[in-house]
């Protein structure tokens, strides 16, 4: 007989190891559990992101999605795990890294877009300045170079360039955004993290974000990992869905399967609860 | 000659959690296909065709059984294989033709129908040249090419949908009520396509409400029964 694919699922087939993809992951991440004090945030969490690829993670507050998303950005160190980008000149467990590589690495090789502008950028610069900043840690010093360069990833963001000098605090959420994702491509990244990109923002807008996204995923097949908690978001978005709920991965699969054939009976309840 | 499918003792069934229900869908499913072969699914409204189409697209995931797909690489189970590889698949050799469309905002009709082609690595010039050219094959007015589907009317939006489905050959190609809603044009269209399409080896499995659309491409039937056993009709 056939094994079950988890406990508390369906009975379905268990899948087999990849056969045609002959491509190694970009991402490899196994075995992350993190707790803060009693609360146990992520448990014995494994992913997998291949080249190109979009992967949602979805699940309500508290799901530990947010979190597995800042350990993937190096902000945080699980108890235990294993994390590994399949990178020139980049071996090993990156959790292992100390500070100043870890800098390096996601400045140079992963980009971020957090849910608060906030976070992500400096609100009393310009926004030109603020994707600047990211070509000056990894070395550019030429202001011609600079401007040019920040111009390109503001232009590949949809970000109207007469604005370009305007402070993101002057700015539409919308146009934060957009600057967010500027500073976050300007290096051309290897992975682009996305933590609730749309979330607050107005339907209009949302749908104008996410086309861009869309768009950069098509001309530079930028491997992704998009988190939220609105499931239209990740239909849209990823290629494959995983399903989290307190701190675990309850079910994964290819996006279109999550949501039309959910087996957990938490992906059940989360499916159909959508309007 | 190896056939491009073979699909043994399928069966699929759904799990309703909410319910604590368990809903049979089919079971004991198998048939060989083979290229240029087109088969017709019949039976009444419900008995399951459009979950089997589902099911071997892996949109639906299968209970048990296998589903054993020839490709150059190899044979794979796709009832098991794992998801990238069916995205892959998905990319390069298995199409689904619904008669929806998933329109995206801000995205040209000529864009959408050309998408395939892009991912497949044609250039940019060369795709939009061959969209354009589906998109009059179908009969979508010359003025629309530019414009956003999302403002269409059902019958043209299908039609860019199936000028998008249908503008890269796959090996084996799953159609799910193509005609349902078509004009006479179009649908004179999609046949000659898939007369076109069968002829360059192309695998079919359809379901159509009007199966005398596609009658002189049919080469064999499966009669799906709500008793879930299949029989196999020679035609």
């Amino acid at each position: 007989m056939v094994p079950e694919r988890t406990v508390g699922m369906t009975q379905t087939l268990s899948l087999l190891p990849p056969q045609l993809m002959t491509t190694p992951p970009l991402l490899t991440m196994t075995g992350v559990s993190r707790r803060y004090g009693d609360v146990v945030a992520l448990h014995d969490v494994s992913a997998l992101v291949y080249p190109g690829e979009v992967l949602g993670i979805v699940g309500e507050s508290g799901s530990g999605k947010s979190t597995l998303l800042r350990m993937m950005n190096l902000e945080d160190t699980p108890d235990t795990g294993d994390y590994r980008l399949a990178l020139p000149d980049l071996a090993g467990n990156l959790f292992g890294l100390d500070r100043f590589a870890r800098r390096m690495l996601c400045a140079t090789r992963i980009g971020i877009v957090y849910q608060n502008p906030h976070q992500g950028l400096l609100m009393q610069h310009t926004s030109s300045g603020n994707v600047a900043e990211r070509l000056l840690i990894a070395g550019e010093r030429s202001f011609a170079s600079l401007r040019a360069r920040g111009r390109t990833a503001l232009e590949a963001s949809e970000f109207p360039l007469d604005r370009m000098d305007a402070r993101p605090i002057e700015l539409s959420g919308g146009m934060q955004q957009r600057v967010q994702l500027a500073k976050a491509i300007a290096l051309e990244p290897a992975l682009l993290l996305l933590d609730e990109p749309t979330t607050g923002l107005d339907v209009s807008v949302q749908a104008l974000v996410l086309d861009t996204l869309k768009r950069l995923q098509r001309d530079g097949a930028i491997t992704m990992v998009i988190v939220s908690h609105d499931l239209g978001v990740i239909r849209t978005m990823a290629d494959r869905v995983m399903v989290m709920r307190r701190g675990r991965v309850v079910e994964q699969g290819l996006s279109d399967q999550i949501f039309q054939d959910p087996q957990h009976e938490y992906t059940q309840q989360l499916v159909h609860a959508k309007l | 000659m190896t056939p491009v499918l073979q699909v043994q003792n399928l069966c699929k069934h759904f799990e309703m959690h909410h319910l604590g229900q368990r809903l049979m869908a089919f079971e004991g499913i198998s048939f060989d296909l083979h290229a240029g072969e087109f088969l017709l699914l019949r039976g009444p409204n419900g008995v399951g065709k459009s979950t089997l189409l589902r099911t071997l697209y892996r949109s639906y995931l299968p209970r048990a059984g296998h589903i054993l797909y020839h490709t150059t690489e190899g044979r794979v189970d796709l009832a098991r294989a794992a998801d990238v590889d069916i995205a892959l698949l998905r990319r390069r050799e298995i199409g689904f033709v619904t008669q929806f469309l998933i329109a995206r905002p801000r995205v040209a009709a000529e864009d959408i129908v050309a998408e395939p082609l892009r991912r497949a690595g044609v250039a940019a010039a060369d795709a939009l040249k061959e969209a354009r050219r589906w998109l009059d094959e179908f009969g979508v007015k010359r003025d629309l090419w530019r414009a956003y589907p999302t403002t269409f009317s059902g019958g043209e939006q299908q039609k860019v949908n199936l000028a998008r489905a249908l503008i890269l050959p796959q090996r084996l190609l799953l159609l799910d009520e193509p005609t349902a809603s078509l004009d006479v044009g179009a649908r004179a269209a999609l046949v000659r396509r898939l007369g076109d399409l069968k002829a360059q080896g192309v695998a079919m499995i359809g379901v159509f409400h009007h199966p005398g659309d596609v009658a002189d491409l049919i080469d064999r039937e499966i009669e799906l029964t709500t008793s879930e056993v299949c029989e196999d009709v020679a035609v």
